[in-house]
């Protein structure tokens, strides 16, 4: 279960982006976070994928309280999570070639020696060929880059997924496509998944149930 | 509304003669509109080729494609904004200026903002963070007019109001305002110069639905004010909210040109990778085209689309010719 109880976040104490805010993920379920642009799911989304310390409130994850909070929550949780965030160009070292990106998380973990194996496993899986693996993101497009950046959340087989508009910026076919990825790699290894965004259509069409951004927040905070 | 009377349907006839002559002159004539990058080592990425489009007053024409198809390029193209490596061929015309052609200075002087305004991706990006709203606005009529202190602020203020931008915001700084209020203020400054071409590029990225609505909305409105109007958008809810006609591209070429309300109704489409851009829609069969667009720097020889197309026979190993609003072997017929 991954569980945000009455959490309150920010980047100002005095000025908390929203306050009270509580959402489960069981396992091996999707959920669709919807609300208009500037409520704060970002932020929320971040919380979830352990990058973003909330300033109370508890978050769970299978169970055990996430503790140890320093600006992020420890490394060795945060491989439990894998995060793909919406604007690919922002989110990719443009110095790494899309094997190195996809790689990336297994050196930053110590574990290089598996990084071949697992950029020839996940490349086929998020449709991107040996060609393309060998560029840098300067030379692919938004929609190529960002199946990089799915497969690079996906490296160390997280048991959670946090898509945050991982499609708003993607056409209709690589949007389907991409989709289609996450949801095979769900059904393989039984990860849950949590998806924000605003297209109604879209998180309804892909998620088990999808939750309005208020009905996440207690009452005396909807007016 | 009440029935027209006499004097209305003269006023009604009056105003179809306009419209007819408007749709005469194009606003935009594109033809054979080629672009080519040369990149080191001696290869070549066609983006665009072999363009041909026209756009009349008061029209929208909405450009739909995968990433990297080349809509963007095109723009830029339009606009003379594209890198010094950049080969272009073809005509634009525009007011008699054919902006392919044109030097630098011309296009500084009597074509940016004033011939073609450009309604950006990403107006965070494009207003300056450091200055107001008013202040780049009135920075704009002085660039482009020679005017007076007085009569800069009025036209400022003009500008904000055709764009919907409330006067009340004009003092704010970029970062004050909400993405909805930004895309307002970049709009506004692609009104200032008059331009009877806009060109909107990606200009609902990022935004959400209610926001996409009101933004094309604003943007058919300006379209129904006499300008013309380029949508380029990979938002097919967008396109057919807001577009008279849609044109395809793919890896490069328009593919298919056809009225929105085909394009969209029962009829559909008749390209394949039309098709199949529409049932990848989350409200249709949220089927993804199988494989990726080719590289642009290696097209094949037939039909770009021919490896990825369900219909495709030996007949695509030739290239189809554009005919008709169409280029493609094997149309799909109309549905009955």
């Amino acid at each position: 279960m991954l569980e945000l109880d009455t959490v309150t976040a920010g980047y100002d104490r005095r000025a908390p982006v929203f306050r009270g805010a509580s959402l489960t993920v069981a396992p091996g379920e999707s959920v669709g976070l919807l609300g208009p642009s500037g409520c704060g799911k970002s932020t929320l989304a971040r919380v979830a994928a352990l990058l973003h310390r909330p300033d109370a409130g508890r978050l769970v994850l299978d169970g055990a309280e996430v503790r140890a909070w320093r600006h992020r929550a420890p490394r060795e949780l945060r491989t439990a999570v894998g995060v793909v965030f919406q604007q690919p160009r922002t989110a990719a070292d443009p110095r790494l070639a899309l094997a190195d990106l996809i790689a990336e998380p297994l050196r930053a973990t110590g574990r290089r020696a598996e990084a071949a194996d697992r950029v020839a496993e996940l490349a086929p899986a998020v449709g991107l060929t040996a060609d393309l693996l060998t560029r840098r993101p300067h030379e692919v497009s938004d929609g190529q880059l960002q199946r990089a950046c799915l497969a690079r959340a996906l490296t160390l087989r997280p048991r959670w997924l946090i898509c945050d508009e991982m499609t708003a910026m993607l056409d209709a076919s690589t949007t389907a496509a991409l989709v289609a990825a996450v949801e095979t790699y769900r059904e393989t290894t039984g990860a849950g998944l949590l998806a924000v965004g605003h297209d109604r259509v879209l998180l309804h069409r892909w998620c088990d149930r999808t939750v309005e951004w208020k009905e996440c927040l207690p009452a005396e905070e909807n007016p | 509304m009440n029935a027209p009377n006499a004097s209305g349907q003269r006023l009604l006839r009056a105003l179809d003669a306009v419209t007819a002559e408007r749709a005469e002159d194009a606003v935009l004539s594109v033809r054979d509109l080629t672009v080519r990058f040369r990149l080191r080592g001696g290869r070549t990425v066609a983006a665009v080729t072999g363009a041909d489009f026209d756009l009349a007053a008061g029209e929208c024409l909405a450009l739909v494609g995968e990433s990297g198809c080349g809509k963007s390029v095109l723009a830029s193209a339009l606009l003379g904004l594209l890198p010094g490596n950049a080969e272009t061929s073809g005509t634009a015309l525009t007011d008699g200026i054919d902006l392919l052609a044109a030097d630098e200075k011309t296009l500084a002087r009597t074509v940016r903002g004033r011939r073609v305004g450009l309604v950006p991706q990403s107006p965070a990006a494009h207003l300056t963070p450091v200055r107001t709203v008013r202040s780049q606005l009135e920075e704009t009529v002085r660039a482009l007019t020679a005017t007076g202190r007085r009569a800069r602020r009025k036209a400022a203020e003009d500008a904000a109001e055709r764009a919907a931008f409330p006067a009340g915001h004009l003092d704010r700084y970029p970062h004050e305002l909400s993405g909805g209020l930004a895309q307002r203020a970049a709009t506004a400054l692609a009104l200032i110069g008059g331009a009877r071409l806009l060109l909107a590029d990606e200009p609902t990225t990022g935004l959400d639905r209610d926001l996409v609505d009101r933004t094309a909305d604003e943007l058919r409105r300006h379209a129904d004010d006499g300008r013309a109007l380029l949508l380029i958008t990979h938002d097919l809810a967008a396109a057919e909210r807001i577009a008279d006609r849609v044109a395809v591209m793919y890896a490069g070429r328009i593919v298919e040109i056809a009225p929105a309300h085909r394009f969209f109704g029962p009829t559909g489409p008749r390209h394949p990778y039309a098709r199949g851009l529409l049932n990848a829609l989350p409200e249709r069969e949220f089927t993804p085209i199988p494989g990726m667009p080719p590289e642009l720097s290696a097209l094949p020889e037939g039909c770009a689309f021919a490896p990825r197309c369900p219909l495709a026979t030996e007949l695509c190993a030739t290239r189809p010719a554009f005919t008709a609003g169409l280029a493609c072997h094997h149309p799909e017929r109309p549905r009955a």
